[in-house]
């Protein structure tokens, strides 16, 4: 409009024309643009993308043929899972996994006391469901649910307590998912707070407290799982007087929890080094003793940082515990080597869905956790800004 | 309190009473390096002193040995009645009776503003959480920031986070309070608010020691100015005759620079 009214005046530095626009840029929107901009922008690229399209191409349509396509979803033996007894070609054997699911989830738990593992699993979902959501109510309560009144409760339902009708069953019938749960929840809950006690001794000014976790941690470090495991199942009982038996699962929870806590101390060190000198010096300031101090000023913060390094030894420690076999505990694994090999359902694909189905627990588990990381971290960064 | 805020100069008010700070014939290094030479000072209760020197001098290992966050090597200190010792019990006791604030705030970035002030109340005094809440309103109210609250410390500005840090010290009633260059980090239109706060709180007759350079504060409210170099004091004086006619070379030169 101002163009316009000027356009007849002497105004020679205004623009005498309304400038035609500018033509749109081409192609910003769209799958085409997109893949045009992200997929093939330069010819490396390009050909990174032709070799992944490629690789997709011979990996995607045969493992959702044997997973999903070919596969058998329901039978009562082998005779439906042998192609020559089906009579069409056979992916995964899934009516295996259907038929052996009790035994992958219970291990060789009697049938008629499996209803207490459910209630276990229940309990533990609740624990979990309450002390993870964020805005649940009371997690104070919570926590002390799960850290005292459910290690109780789980040790006398799993376990058995004749003065209140529940059958004693050995630890030697446990297996399955029952028990990578246990050993990884055990694992956990213990390696968090002895991880965090061995932290700060490593930081401490006592030089013999010093000594004895910098050795603890570095020697444990320095081990293999599977010796720690083996070394457990063989020397604790040494350790102890004569007499005085281990349980055999017993053995492994101790290895496990053990080595998941030297991890976790060199991941809470780290978030230690993280809090700047002066959040101690206010605290100190304040009158505030050590273990408030640590407790209320400088592990929160710790903690808060190390979150991916925490989330990270969890996933690993939980993958970990598939070891335990090596010493003749009953894990999913375990469980699914020894129905692979069973007669009744002998046939070529069966060993790969049961390996597949390991797979799928293990996954589905490790992805919670990595995306509840995640999820935590991203609140806690809107919480408090720096 | 009221009877206090209606003084008008608060430097013709005498620091009477009996010393409240001692330190005497105090040494400290650090390795090899002798970070404090025979300190000897007294500081009287509500007597307001002002601590300057240039940089690396000492002044803040001084005033941090005095809550301990330090810890001398030879020499005595001895803060309202009892001796600093390595006596772990004794050290919290006095941390709770002196206040520090510090360059760079040291809030709890984690905590709310009144959690922040809260926090010591009801874990060292065991206060309840309402009393406490009520205690930190009233002095968040005094270094003018009630509203901020439920905000936390990333929230605010420098200027007032550091009166937070101030307000936070002060829910523990302290007899004594330490501030360690309060207004160095901050930017240069915060630097009023700050002090104004301090010289309300000089003017109830609070015992400060204060590090800073700010010469402006040291001559409305000190009763002391203490000159700092290479870990002794070189010179103390009242504040008039200290700017007026100093009597080092140290202190001339060190004036001349800060004072141009
Ligand atoms: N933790 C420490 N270790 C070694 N030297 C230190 C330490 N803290 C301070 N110093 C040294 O002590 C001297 C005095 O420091 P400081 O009291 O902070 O000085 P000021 O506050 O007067 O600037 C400086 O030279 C500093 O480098
Ligand atoms: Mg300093």
């Amino acid at each position: 409009m101002a163009v316009q009214s000027l356009s007849g005046g002497s105004l020679s530095y205004v623009q005498a024309r309304q400038s035609d626009p500018l033509p749109p840029p081409t192609l910003v929107r769209g799958p085409i643009a997109w893949a045009r901009q992200n997929l093939f922008s330069s010819v490396p690229n390009t050909i990174l993308t032709l070799v992944v399209l490629y690789l997709l191409y011979l990996l995607v349509p045969p493992l959702v043929r044997f997973l999903f396509i070919d596969a058998v979803w329901t039978g009562a033996d082998r005779a439906a899972c042998r192609e020559d007894m089906a009579g069409r070609p056979v992916g995964a054997c899934w009516a295996f996994v259907v038929d052996r699911i009790g035994y992958f989830t219970y291990g060789a738990y009697p049938v008629a006391e499996r209803w207490r593992v459910d209630v276990w699993f229940a309990m533990l979902a609740f624990g979990l469901g309450w002390l993870l959501w964020l805005k649940a109510p009371r997690r104070d309560i919570g926590a002390a649910y799960f850290f005292i009144v459910f290690p109780i409760a789980s040790f006398v339902l799993l376990t058995g307590w004749r003065a209140i009708g529940l059958e004693p069953v050995s630890t030697a019938f446990w297996g399955g998912i029952l028990v990578t749960l246990l050993v990884s929840v055990v694992g956990i809950v213990f390696s968090l707070p002895f991880g965090i006690l061995l932290a700060l001794g490593r930081r401490s000014k006592l030089p013999l407290v010093r000594l004895a976790c910098v050795i603890f941690i570095e020697v444990i470090r320095g081990v293999p799982l599977i010796t720690v495991l083996i070394m457990a199942n063989t020397m604790l009982p040494l350790f102890l007087p004569a007499g005085i038996t281990v349980d055999r699962l017993l053995r492994p929870l101790v290895g496990v929890a053990i080595f998941a806590s030297a991890y976790m101390a060199e991941v809470v060190r780290g978030g230690l080094q993280a809090v700047p000198k002066g959040q101690y010096e206010g605290a100190m300031s304040l009158g505030l003793g050590y273990w408030r101090m640590m407790g209320l000023i400088v592990l929160p913060q710790a903690l808060r940082i190390v979150i991916p390094g925490i989330v990270n030894t969890f996933i690993g420690l939980f993958k970990d515990t598939s070891l335990v076999y090596v010493i003749g505990v009953f894990d999913l694994m375990k469980t699914i080597e020894s129905a692979r090999i069973d007669p009744q359902w002998a046939a070529p694909t069966v060993s790969n869905t049961g390996y597949a189905f390991a797979a799928l627990f293990y996954f589905l588990c490790c992805f919670g956790m990595s995306r509840y990381s995640l999820m935590v971290e991203r609140r806690l960064a809107a919480g408090q800004r720096r | 309190m009221a009877a206090m805020a209606k003084q008008t100069s608060t430097t013709a008010k005498p620091a009477t009473g009996e010393p409240i700070v001692q330190l005497i014939g105090v040494n400290k290094w650090y390795g090899e390096f002798h970070v404090l030479r025979d300190i000897n000072l007294s500081v009287n209760k509500g007597e307001r002193i002002v601590i300057c020197g240039p940089s690396g001098s000492g002044k803040s290992t001084m005033i941090r040995c005095i809550n301990r966050l330090e810890e001398h090597q030879k020499g005595r200190i001895i803060v309202d009645g009892t001796e600093l010792t390595n006596d772990l019990k004794k050290i919290d006791e006095i941390r709770r009776e002196v206040g520090m604030v510090f360059q760079h705030f040291n809030l709890f970035p984690h905590l709310t503003i009144l959690e922040n002030c809260t926090l010591a109340p009801i874990w060292v005094k065991k206060m309840p959480k309402k009393d406490a809440e009520e205690i930190a309103m009233k002095y968040l109210t005094r270094v003018k920031i009630p509203e901020q609250a439920h905000k936390y410390p990333g929230q605010l500005s420098g200027g007032q986070q550091q009166r937070v840090a101030i307000a936070r010290s002060l829910c523990m009633s302290p007899k004594i309070m330490l501030f360690d260059e309060p207004t160095s980090a901050l930017d240069p239109e915060m630097v009023k608010e700050v002090l104004d706060t301090m010289v309300s709180l000089a003017e109830e007759g609070m015992t400060m020691l204060c590090v800073t350079h700010e010469m402006g504060f040291a001559r409305q409210v000190a009763n002391r100015v203490i000159f700092m170099d290479a870990g002794q004091i070189v010179e103390a004086n009242e504040p008039n005759e200290f700017f007026r006619n100093p009597q080092h070379e140290r202190t001339k030169l060190f004036l001349s620079q800060i004072l141009h």
